[in-house]
């Protein structure tokens, strides 16, 4: 009774926090809203017993990616109203498209039907131990290679932003490893009483 | 239906995913609305696979949850770098603006 309670309010909130970030008119509501939305559904989550989920949801969703949209949403210097002043016509599909979807899902989740029983036996490990368990044996390759997406995505948003000034002057490696003796240095015989110049 | 079954997560899942094809439609000129209602996709999604993870007892969609994570984390990076990018050289995100590879 009482975790239908709680689902029941989460949820309401998900939803009403979803409709508020594609509709807010000012767009770090949009992205206040977002974060909302990721802190309920990491509600839910623990309610399913997912608790490690939730606390990645919190901790990389919440605290670093709403904070990234945040960031740009702020670096960027644009006029919103510019952006959403013919929004309305688009409604009707909109709501159209919105709506047949949602219909066609609610059919096929009305055909699901699972006994409730597997629940319960599931647990009996914590969900970090289990998660932890299957994800360095049989899910090592992906979770590997779900490391190296992570680097490429590290380094790409690097190169993809990074602006070349003159100013802060760089190392040049090549061009250092290129130069020879000669070019360097000069040996000069300097008579005694006389300048080098 | 009695208790908190499986149909009712399935049944938030596809409100949150409805609402972010609604989000694209009603927001096709701003880039970062767009880029939002892709995570609300996303999330709907691993309430799916945490859903059903949960109620058959199996692990293993948590760890699909987890992959999903990490992937919409790399996009929503690389997107915005992308964004930041453009709009230096453009000024603008207007989403009818980019078409500059446009024959």
């Amino acid at each position: 009774m009482v975790a239908e309670l709680v689902f029941y309010l989460f949820a309401t909130i998900t939803v009403i926090a979803a409709l508020g970030v594609v509709s807010a008119k000012n767009q770090v509501h949009s992205v206040l809203f977002l974060v909302l939305t990721f802190f309920t559904t990491a509600a839910l989550f623990v309610l399913l017993g997912a608790e490690f989920l939730a606390a990645i949801l919190i901790m990389v969703y919440m605290g670093a990616v709403a904070i990234l949209f945040l960031f740009v949403v702020m670096m960027l210097d644009v006029e919103f109203a510019d952006l959403k002043k013919d929004a309305i016509q688009y409604l009707p599909i909109g709501i159209t498209v919105g709506v047949v979807i949602l219909i066609e899902l609610i059919v096929i989740i009305t055909q699901i039907h699972l006994d409730a029983g597997a629940v319960a036996a599931a647990v009996d490990v914590p969900n970090t131990l289990a998660i932890g368990r299957i994800l360095y044996t049989k899910y090592l390759l992906p979770f590997e290679i779900a490391s190296i997406i992570l680097l490429v995505a590290l380094i790409g948003a690097v190169v993809l932003t990074l602006r070349e000034r003159n100013r802060p002057k760089r190392q040049h490696i090549p061009k250092q490893l290129a130069r020879t003796r000669e070019q360097a240095v000069e040996l000069i015989k300097v008579e005694s009483g006389e300048g080098a110049s | 239906m009695m208790g908190l079954g499986i149909n009712h997560y399935l049944v938030l899942s596809a409100l949150l995913f409805t609402i972010g094809i609604f989000g694209i439609f009603m927001n096709r000129r701003n880039v970062i609305i767009i880029m939002m209602s892709i995570e609300l996709i996303l999330l709907s999604v691993n309430i799916n696979f945490v859903a059903f993870s949960s109620f058959m007892g199996n692990i293993d969609g948590q760890i699909v949850t987890f992959f999903v994570l990490t992937v919409a984390a790399a996009e929503a990076a690389i997107g915005l770098a992308i964004l930041v990018a453009f709009f230096r050289n453009r000024a603008t995100i207007d989403v009818e603006e980019i078409d500059t590879l446009k024959g």
